[in-house]
């Protein structure tokens, strides 16, 4: 450890506590958010006209969550959820990730596609939603439509720009070396972007899992959103912020699942020597 | 034992394999370039003009010229990466049409993969021709002919410039090309790491037998690595001069006399030529 100071005198400073100094400010800001819903949930008990809705504090959601967690009742909520996004991100991915790579490819269908593109995106995919009701016979195949059509811009335009972004020279020397197309794809290409690409999923995940739970809020009988939309409906306030928390956490494991596969993938170095 | 890569099957694996000779002579390639003009546009005159040479087989050629004057078109052209507008590049008695393993071009960049490894990156040529059953004899041979065996498996971003340049080099030679085809390879390195790596080259160029073609502007490498010298002239480009280095091997340092003497013979005609661009009219 060196003795520079890396704040200026007199600013706050959390204690030094070496390597488990990481550990230590997540654990914190965790207690301060469990912190700030207790504190909710008395202001909420305290509040004659508000205090039917005391179940949502820390206490009796915990017991819920308990409850659906030693039940296995967890399992059967998230099975559904994750199926619809797991089919949507995989159809966004098989789309987007070779659109990608052409548009990134080739400057006029880049020029084509650019506005039609950047229209389509802006639209809330929730817009689609009678449209994809009428389309599809089942609920599960419009909820996975809307996801893939939540989830296919994230993907296009990373891969998109991760193409653009490969050195040229990369290119002439596999040319030079004798590759063929099949090559340039899969030994130099696919290696190139392999992170822009993963990046695109993992912003894809994160739009995907916020436009799941109120599709599922429709038509659908299995899901957290179903989950959530049932337990309002019975009042069962402690259970309904308890699906709350299982969404955020689940949601939090598979952008740290993400997280994982990008460092797994990354090849570029934090120092240049 | 000369082998050429036409028998190159079994017994030259077997060949590899016997400790006594790793490194195989092997025959480099001849090179014509007939009649070889070139025009980027219609509007613009031509980059190169009625261009006549022959490259012999084993010969150590710098193109040497100012930039602009079209060296490096002439070098990817023989490349096969792009083609003349008329006359052609014929290698070996055929006419070049496309890229082959069997002559290979270094750029100015190593360009190395920086997601592989520097064994993997100098297998690369291996994997494109499909020759994936030699990666493992062959590659550890040309890491050390370049004086890499110990980097095998490090990342190739780990390595100094000089390194990832030699890497490209046992990259090019992996495939027993006839024919290294060098695009200022050394410019982007310091003066040290240059003066060895254009030793090395050329030693490593003698001792396989290969052809080998150097772009420079710089007149002491072109003495240091050639056996002959095509000095260019601009606007267009066509060779004004074909000179023979007919220096020993011994005296191709640049601290020697009979270095400084070429070199400075060379310089000289390289600058009146460079003149002559300066007072000859555009058009």
């Amino acid at each position: 450890m060196t003795a520079i100071p890396d704040t200026p005198a007199g600013a706050f400073r959390l204690p030094r506590l070496g390597r488990f100094r990481g550990l230590f400010n997540a654990v914190l800001g965790i207690a301060l958010l469990m912190g700030l819903w207790w504190l909710g949930g008395r202001a909420v008990a305290n509040d004659p006209d508000m205090f039917a809705f005391s179940d949502f504090a820390p206490g009796p959601t915990l017991a819920a969550l308990w409850d659906i967690l030693s039940t296995g009742e967890v399992l059967s909520m998230s099975g559904p959820s994750l199926y619809r996004v797991g089919s949507g991100l995989a159809i966004a991915a098989a789309l987007g990730v070779p659109l990608g790579i052409a548009v990134g490819r080739t400057t006029w269908l880049r020029e084509i596609t650019n506005v039609p593109f950047q229209f389509l995106r802006m639209i809330s995919p929730l817009s689609w939603m009678p449209i994809a009701v009428m389309v599809y016979d089942t609920w599960d195949g419009a909820i996975v439509f809307l996801i893939a059509v939540a989830a296919v811009w994230p993907i296009l335009f990373s891969t998109a720009s991760g193409v653009r972004r490969i050195d040229p020279s990369w290119l002439k020397v596999a040319r030079n070396l004798g590759a063929n197309p099949f090559h340039m794809l899969f030994v130099v290409i696919l290696p190139a972007i392999a992170v822009d690409v993963l990046t695109g999923i993992r912003l894809a995940l994160g739009v995907a899992w916020v436009v799941l739970v109120p599709a599922e809020y429709l038509g659908v009988t299995s899901g957290l959103g179903y989950a959530i939309n049932d337990a309002r409906d019975i009042l069962d306030y402690s259970r309904l912020a308890a699906v709350v928390v299982v969404i955020g956490v689940i949601g939090f494991l598979l952008d740290w699942l993400c997280m994982l596969a990008i460092n797994k993938f990354n090849w570029v170095r934090e120092t240049a020597h | 034992m000369i082998v050429t890569r036409l028998n190159e099957t079994g017994a030259d694996q077997v060949a590899a394999a016997s400790a006594e000779s790793t490194v195989k002579p092997i025959r480099g390639a001849h090179v014509a370039i007939r009649a070889l003009s070139h025009t980027y546009r219609r509007s613009d005159g031509p980059v190169l003009r009625d261009m006549d040479f022959e490259i012999h087989q084993g010969e150590v050629v710098a193109l040497l010229g100012r930039s602009g004057c079209g060296k490096s078109t002439l070098l990817h052209m023989m490349a096969g990466l792009t083609h003349p507008s008329e006359g052609e590049v014929v290698i070996n008695g055929r006419g070049v049409r496309a890229p082959s393993p069997r002559w290979v071009m270094m750029f100015q960049a190593p360009s190395l993969y920086p997601w592989m490894t520097v064994a993997q990156n100098a297998a690369l040529g291996l994997r494109f021709s499909r020759k994936t059953n030699e990666i493992a004899t062959r590659v550890p041979e040309v890491l050390d002919l370049v004086d890499l065996a110990a980097f095998a498996e490090r990342n190739a971003q780990d390595l100094s410039g000089g390194q990832q340049q030699r890497v490209a080099l046992a990259r090019s030679l992996a495939t027993r090309p006839e024919m290294l085809l060098l695009d200022e390879p050394f410019s982007a390195l310091d003066a040290f790491t240059r003066r060895s790596l254009q030793q090395d080259v050329r030693e490593i160029a003698r001792r396989l037998g290969l052809t080998m073609v150097l772009v420079t502007h710089d007149v002491s490498e072109a003495v240091l690595m050639a056996d002959r010298v095509l000095v260019l002239d601009a606007n267009p480009g066509r060779v004004a001069h074909d000179v023979t280095i007919t220096l020993k091997e011994d005296a191709r340092r640049a601290g020697s006399d009979a270095f400084q003497e070429e070199q400075a013979r060379l310089m000289q005609l390289y600058t009146d030529v460079a003149h002559g661009d300066a007072t000859t009219p555009l058009g």
